[in-house]
């Protein structure tokens, strides 16, 4: 199936594989490596991306449902240089230690965000019970998530992402079209 | 003059690591493509032990895309090949071939049986359902008690038993204390335990992954692995390749908690296939194929005696250990369990001791190390045993343990498992945290939850740990057998700009190397810490070294770098002497500049550098360089240690554990970086509680392993632990000029039983005095309501860890 999907900002037209999953037509067709595989049962989290604005696991949506749609992923966040408030919050609160679950963990503080602009310890908990990671025992990820919520504009959310058709690159270097 | 610079060592610098990782610039193994690359699938075996007595691949090989199916025969005609076992405890020890592809027989569910190569993963993956596997079944053989038992069927029989081998360690025997039957025949109490430390999971996030690429003279095996330098010796001895034709690189690694601690016949057989077809493979691993091939953590049966004089001062401490080492015997293999022998006697004054380990074969996945490695193991069963002493004696357990402890005043202290202890404070910790956790106050809480009948009873427990840490001084890894040294590498390399290239043998996937090292090569050399670059994981640039576990980084490979960082200064000292024309005695090193002692003259390490490069006028029979190398090999251990309180609410009416409030004051020695230090302690402590209440890998009778995905497979998630209070208290090392000790393992070892303390203290009063992990609902409602006295049995089904796992579906009530 042909299907044309915007990523990052750049559309990209390419032939899949009826059962392909997003995150494989991300990694393999496209390039976007930042985002990462964990597990096979929809469990781990580290698959998250936003699609149309709204925070998916990637694993769990076919490349064909995200046909006309806009992906943004961990690869797309920063502007200008600037790293994203969830981004930088992680850093500064060292929220990450093997950076495997990172862009599932930044995708989806930045949904639950949106959500709760200012959340309370257990409400950032609960928001991101569906990411798992091994190494940091969670403590500085909802530090930083609270922290980021300090940073961040109203409106930062997903949606923000969402790129307006004239600023969309028609054709993105590594996809089929 | 300037100022003195701040020192970096202690700074809680944010980590130079986390640009790329937080912005998706990654390395992952499974992000490398090659022109021509093909992909590897593995059909596993279904069933947990077999005969396999015909495979027929002819209908895969027709599979659109597919390149070549091969089976074990085809790999290893002569089936010599064997992935390699490092550590024979024993010069009998018994150990199984252990193949790339199963030859014969199948020896657990998860085992590899056959190869598919395709041009996509996904075509492999689906000729997979084409290859034609008959079985014959062999009866299965589960749990180490069945497994020693006599007339058990065999897991290997040609092996003649399930008996890999037998460790002992006498105290009388070693001269190092007495004799512990003695000991606890003539104490005035005895109190003995079983304890079950259940199997687990490492569960490292990124899946486990390899590329081969054989088509240059020197083959290049990229890794998701904790040891690419061990690897690469490993797959050039295990395959007969010439090891300087082999390079390993282990890119961006996501985690491995001893997990990826391994020489696995995955990597290995892509070594084989790639040579084979001349062209680069890759495999990467599902999720559900981790979890039943990937090796697993702990399982042991501990019985442990104590006794002790009614005051409470410990006579004699007894341990016999049957561990499950699974059908195989992994790289370290029965190592695991007898790392725990030297900890069995933790902080405490043991006069008498006498450990004994069987390490037991089952048609289950291998075990090996996973976070601590025999350690945890062995501190769980002392600081339980420690609360079921004090309980019998009607002591405070804190009491009990302040009565036996090594006094500050004691150290260096040579301890009944003959290690010397350097240093420690084990009272300055416990009073910090006793402060910090409200001990008193909680105490009266629970007194008074206790006395008006709260349905909701609280419990303190406490786990004053030490463990042993850098591994290790190559004598005494000699004297235990273990097939290597302990020593680790690093090299300074001095660059003509003035930056610094430093080369280190440790092997990070997530502790922070590449800002730690930083730190402490500004420190030494002077430089700043953007001007050094940390070069590791790829043993063309880092071409020698032991990698990274047993929280040995830092205190082995750290102290190279600054032995090769003074190699440095040394080198440039005698540069900078003649450029200034003074005497090299004359000159003093600070701040990155060798000034002339007493005047203003003076010239900074970078101008050595360029002037080294240049060559043009060096003092005669002075090598144009002043890059250096060092091989730093301990002398001892390092001992960090700690006291853990956690309190814990329990529901008694639905056996639900709440974690109220967990506090830990560690003393790890000097600190490098205090923000790394805090998250490994975070990190520990999470894997540490998840062993005490929620993770288990359980097999069902026919072994197959039930708890096989992320979903039955409870991984504690941010909803599932609290915040932790954490602190430190700082007794430097005396074996490392940093002060030293590791922070790597300590949360793991010392969390467990703090928090089954805590359990079993919030409801001893209904009569129980053990309930066994994972601490499930279920387990602790029966212990409350039975007055059981070691809760185990159901609540052990996948699943049973987590309260919030609804019951209609499998889980505990
Ligand atoms: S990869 Fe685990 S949830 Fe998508
Ligand atoms: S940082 Fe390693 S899994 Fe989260």
């Amino acid at each position: 199936m042909r299907i044309t999907v915007t990523v990052d900002g750049t559309g990209y037209t390419d032939e899949v594989e009826p059962r392909t999953l997003l995150v494989h037509h991300l990694r393999e067709k496209l390039g976007k490596t930042g985002t990462v595989v964990g597990c096979d049962t929809s469990n781990c989290g580290a698959c998250t991306v936003h699609l149309n604005g709204q925070s998916v696991k990637s694993c769990s949506v076919l490349a064909v449902q995200a046909d006309g749609g806009e992906v943004t992923t961990v690869e797309g966040l920063a502007r200008d240089g600037q790293l994203h408030p969830v981004q930088q919050a992680f850093r500064d609160n060292h929220a990450l230690q093997c950076g495997f679950c990172t862009p599932g963990m930044i995708m989806q503080s930045i949904d639950l965000l949106a959500d709760n602009p200012n959340p309370d310890e257990e409400a950032v908990r609960e928001g991101l019970e569906g990411n798992l990671c091994r190494c940091t025992g969670y403590q500085n990820i909802v530090r930083a998530v609270r922290d980021a919520a300090g940073h961040m504009r109203p409106g930062a959310g997903p949606e923000a992402e969402q790129v307006a058709d004239g600023e969309r690159t028609t054709t993105g270097v590594g996809g089929d079209a | 003059m300037t100022a003195m610079a701040e020192p970096e060592v202690g700074r809680a610098r944010v980590r130079k690591e986390d640009e790329r990782l937080i912005t998706g610039r990654t390395r992952w193994t499974d992000n490398i493509a090659l022109p021509g690359l093909v992909h590897m699938a593995f059909l596993r075996s279904p069933t947990a032990h077999a005969r396999i007595t015909a495979m027929d691949t002819s209908a895969a090989k027709e599979m659109p895309g597919v390149i070549a199916v091969y089976t074990g025969d085809d790999l290893d005609p002569g089936g010599e090949v064997g992935m390699p076992n490092a550590w024979p405890i024993t010069p009998d020890q018994k150990t199984p071939r252990r193949p790339m592809l199963a030859q014969g027989t199948v020896n657990f569910a998860g085992e590899a049986v056959a190869v598919v190569i395709a041009r996509s993963a996904a075509e492999a993956e689906d000729a997979l359902a084409e290859i034609d596997v008959d079985y014959d079944d062999l009866p299965v053989v589960l749990g180490v008690d069945d497994a020693v038992a006599d007339g058990a069927p065999l897991v290997h029989e040609d092996m003649g038993t399930n008996k890999s081998a037998e460790w002992i360690f006498d105290s009388a025997e070693a001269g190092s204390g007495g004799d512990v039957q003695q000991a606890i025949s003539s104490s005035e109490v005895v109190v003995t335990r079983r304890f079950r430390q259940q199997r687990l999971v490492p569960a490292f996030m990124e899946p486990r992954s390899v590329v081969v690429d054989p088509t240059a003279p020197q083959l290049t095996m990229w890794s998701a692995t904790q040891v690419p330098h061990i690897l690469k010796t490993m797959v050039a001895m295990t395959l007969g390749l010439p090891e300087h034709q082999v390079r390993v690189i282990a890119p961006d690694v996501g985690g491995g908690f001893g997990g990826k601690l391994a020489v696995t016949p995955e990597e290995c057989a892509a070594v084989v296939v790639a040579q084979k077809l001349g062209k680069p493979v890759k495999w990467t691993e599902s999720r559900s194929e981790t979890m039943v091939s990937a090796h697993h953590g702990r399982d042991q049966m501990q019985d442990i005696t104590i006794s002790a004089s009614r005051d409470g001062t410990i006579t004699g401490l007894k341990v016999d250990l049957l561990a499950d080492m699974g059908a195989y015997l992994g790289i370290v293999g029965g190592g695991v369990p007898v790392l725990g022998a030297f900890m069995f006697n933790a902080i405490y004054k043991v006069p008498a001791y006498r450990f004994s380990c069987t390490t037991v074969f089952t048609n289950t996945t291998l075990t090996d190390a996973y976070r601590g490695a025999g350690r945890p193991e062995a501190t769980f069963a002392i600081e339980r045993i420690m609360d079921e002493l004090a309980a019998e004696l009607g002591m405070d357990p804190m009491e009990l343990r302040e009565k036996n402890w090594i006094k500050h005043d004691e150290f260096p202290y040579t301890t009944v498992s003959t290690l010397t202890y350097d240093s420690g404070n084990y009272e300055a910790a416990t009073a910090k945290a006793m402060q910090l956790f409200d001990y008193d106050g909680l105490r009266r809480e629970q007194r008074e939850r206790r006395e008006r009948g709260d349905r909701v009873q609280l419990g303190i427990g406490i786990s004053t740990f030490t463990e042993m840490c850098g591994l290790a001084p190559s004598r005494v890894l000699g004297s235990l057998d273990y097939g290597a040294g302990g020593w680790e590498h690093a090299a300074i390399r001095m660059l003509p700009t003035g930056k610094v290239e430093v080369v280190t043998g440790a092997s990070p996937h997530g502790q922070g190397h590449e800002t730690a090292w930083s730190q402490i090569v500004a420190d030494q050399l002077g430089v700043g810490f953007d001007d050094i670059e940390i070069l590791h994981g790829d043993t063309q640039s880092s071409h020698k070294g032991l990698d990274t576990y047993g929280s040995r980084s830092l205190t082995v490979g750290g102290i190279a770098v600054v032995k090769a960082a003074e190699k440095v200064i040394a080198k440039a000292r005698k540069v900078a002497a003649h450029l200034m024309e003074a005497s090299e005695d004359d000159l003093e090193f600070a701040d990155g500049k060798f000034t002339v002692r007493g005047t203003d003259t003076s010239t900074a390490i970078q101008d050595v550098a360029l002037a080294v490069f240049a060559a043009h006028d060096l003092p005669e029979g002075v090598e144009p360089t002043l890059d250096s190398e060092a091989v730093f090999d301990p002398e001892n251990f390092s001992f960090p240690h700690g006291t853990h309180l956690c309190a814990t609410e329990v529901d008694t009416e639905t056996g639900r554990v709440r974690l109220r409030s967990y506090v830990c004051v560690d003393d790890i020695g000097k600190v490098i970086n205090p923000l790394i230090v805090e998250g490994q302690m975070h990190g520990g402590l999470a894997q540490g509680i998840a062993q005490a209440l929620f993770e288990e890998a359980v097999y069902d009778e026919f072994g197959t392993l039930t708890s096989g995905t992320f979903a039955d497979y409870l991984l504690p998630s941010a909803m599932d632990l609290p915040s932790f209070t954490t602190d430190r208290t700082e007794t430097a090392a005396t074996s490392n000029p940093l002060g030293v000790k590791g922070v790597g393992e300590a949360g793991t070892i010392a969390s467990t039983p703090a928090v089954v303390n805590s359990v079993v203290d919030a409801v001893r009063h209904h009569g129980v005095n053990d309930i066994e992990m994972p601490l499930s609902p279920m387990r602790v409602w029966r212990a409350v309501h039975e007055g059981d006295a070691a809760a185990g049995g159901p609540g052990a089904e996948a699943g049973g860890g987590l309260g919030s796992i609804d019951s209609a579906h499998g889980g505990a009530q």
